[in-house]
């Protein structure tokens, strides 16, 4: 671990300020990965601002019936708000899905966005990691890569990013409000997160002097036909091989929309416009859901240790989508898959 | 053995920066410090207050040894700063008797058993607490699943869903 210092911001505008003073400083909130990556010689920045404090902790509903998120918002009081379990149960679930109920404590629900990938090789800094070090190389293309990437891998990088929340964010079509030097903008989830390509070392499409100020769910929140999914080495606590959000909108048996997003498989969570619109008009039943999980997983490719992923999902999909269709979303405390 | 050029974005600090001052309330007293910036909660604990109770198990969030209350919310001591916790209410295995009396807890873990070589049971009972508190979990299932952050190496969880589900019945 590298020394560094610590200072506290006092509001959005002063956090901004702090950041654009000193490039070497990094934010923290909930600080469940920053810590840990330090600790790992990972992380190494000069100064730690604080923002753990901000005034970003309301959960209410906007005009258009949708919901915003306060980016500190603690990832358990997000799970359990009334708001996100009535209208967005998809979401409840896909947060008590990670973790442990003490990091979902500490988590915040911007820093569960930049928590950076759990690949072995990303972690052991005496091993080459483009995303580490960019030009070092990739362990795990040849290493042991049963945790990695199926989808949209570059030759540079074959890590995936580890959250569950942002997967149901993904599904959901949530929208990320963030702050900068230059004003606000938002940025669509489908674009937050980004595919390795020849730049691992970003995993986002967020400025190092940018903040994430809240997250916004527009009306739509699936509540009656949806299920996420999260298939692990263990019951619980672990990051997932593979995880489904799916949500289905459904007259009578028949597809009116649909949405579908992995985890566990990619850099980002993996959705496809292709893959809904397979499903929507169709009835709900299993012949519709394989043909859309063949179209998620189109050009899926294992490296190794991690071909089994290919199959898993493409059943867990099937599975999630049957889930949804049937109202019984997998339980998170009922370990048996239905 | 490290490699050249493989290594994080490490850099060498000219000096070690200034300690900070925090002021705690730990098991009901005020006690205020000079922590490095870099002092998790933990090491403040244990090291600044002499308060071993709280066990330094992984050191990184994935065993739950460390689980204090923090302000009534259980959570990983070992990934919290120190300094972040100005004015925080802290409770700690050691706060938790009353006037000599047991917890429920501690009593249930006596009870059933519920431990074998004990490394990890101030953090399942600091955890256990906050569960109870957090009123969440009914089911042995629901205990498990909300459990699920504390290791046992020894493989008390049988008997730790049992002095739970006690402590819950009489809480």
């Amino acid at each position: 671990m590298t020394p560094f210092e610590y200072a506290r911001a006092n509001d959005v505008a002063d956090a901004i300020k702090q950041i654009a003073t000193d490039p070497s400083a990094k934010f923290i909130a909930g600080g469940t990965n920053l810590i840990d990556l330090i600790k790992y010689d990972v992380e190494g920045p000069a100064r730690l601002i604080d923002i753990s404090h901000l005034p970003l902790r309301s959960v209410e509903e906007t005009d258009n019936g949708g919901v915003i998120i306060g980016a500190m918002v603690p990832n358990s009081d997000l799970a359990y708000h009334p708001l996100i379990e009535q209208r967005y149960p998809l979401l409840s679930r896909a947060i008590l899905a990670g973790a442990s109920q003490q990091l979902r404590n500490m988590a915040s629900t911007g820093g569960n966005l930049l928590q950076r990938t759990r690949c072995f090789y990303f972690y052991d800094a005496t091993t080459p990691c483009n995303k580490r070090v960019p030009g070092s190389g990739c362990s795990a293309i040849d290493g042991v890569n049963r945790i990695n990437a199926i989808l949209g891998t570059s030759e540079t990088c074959i890590a995936t990013h580890p959250s569950d929340m942002c997967v149901a964010l993904a599904a959901l079509d949530a929208t990320v409000h963030v702050a900068g030097p230059a004003g606000m903008r938002t940025i669509a989830f489908a674009d937050f997160h980004r595919l390795p390509g020849d730049t691992p070392q970003r995993d986002t499409n967020l400025n190092s002097d940018e903040i994430i100020t809240a997250i916004e769910l527009p009306a739509k929140g699936f509540s009656a036909n949806y299920s996420y999914m999260k298939i692990r080495d263990r019951l619980s606590y672990a990051f997932a091989l593979v995880s489904v959000a799916a949500a289905l909108e459904l007259e009578n048996d028949t597809i009116k929309d649909a949405r579908l997003a992995l985890g566990g498989v990619a850099h980002k969570p993996w959705r496809s416009p292709a893959a809904e619109t397979v499903l929507r008009g169709q009835r709900a039943e299993a012949s519709a859901f394989e043909s859309a999980a063949d179209v998620l997983l189109r050009g899926a490719k294992g490296f190794g240790h991690n071909d089994f992923k290919i199959g898993l999902a493409r059943r867990a999909i099937v599975r999630t989508l049957g889930q949804a269709a049937r109202a019984t979303p997998q339980s998170i405390s009922d370990k048996r898959i239905r | 053995m490290a490699q050249s050029g493989t290594a994080g974005p490490v850099r060498q600090a000219d000096a070690l920066p200034e300690k900070i001052q925090v002021t705690l309330t730990v098991n009901g007293t005020r006690a205020t410090l000079a922590v490095a910036p870099w002092t998790t909660l933990l090491d403040a604990l244990r090291d600044h207050l002499d308060l071993t109770g709280t066990k330094k198990g992984c050191d990184h969030g994935q065993c739950g040894a460390c689980t204090v209350l923090v302000d009534g919310r259980r959570i990983n001591s070992c990934l919290t700063l120190a300094v972040m916790k100005q004015g925080a209410e802290i409770t700690t295995i050691e706060g938790l008797a009353n006037d000599g009396a047991l917890h429920p807890l501690q009593q249930a873990f006596i009870d059933h058993d519920a431990f074998q070589c004990g490394y990890c049971t101030s953090g399942q009972i600091c955890s256990a607490a906050g569960l109870i508190a957090e009123g969440k979990a009914k089911t042995a299932d629901e205990i498990r699943e909300l459990m699920s952050g504390n290791i046992c190496r020894c493989g008390a969880y049988p008997n730790i869903v049992t002095a739970i589900q006690q402590a819950m019945e009489r809480s």
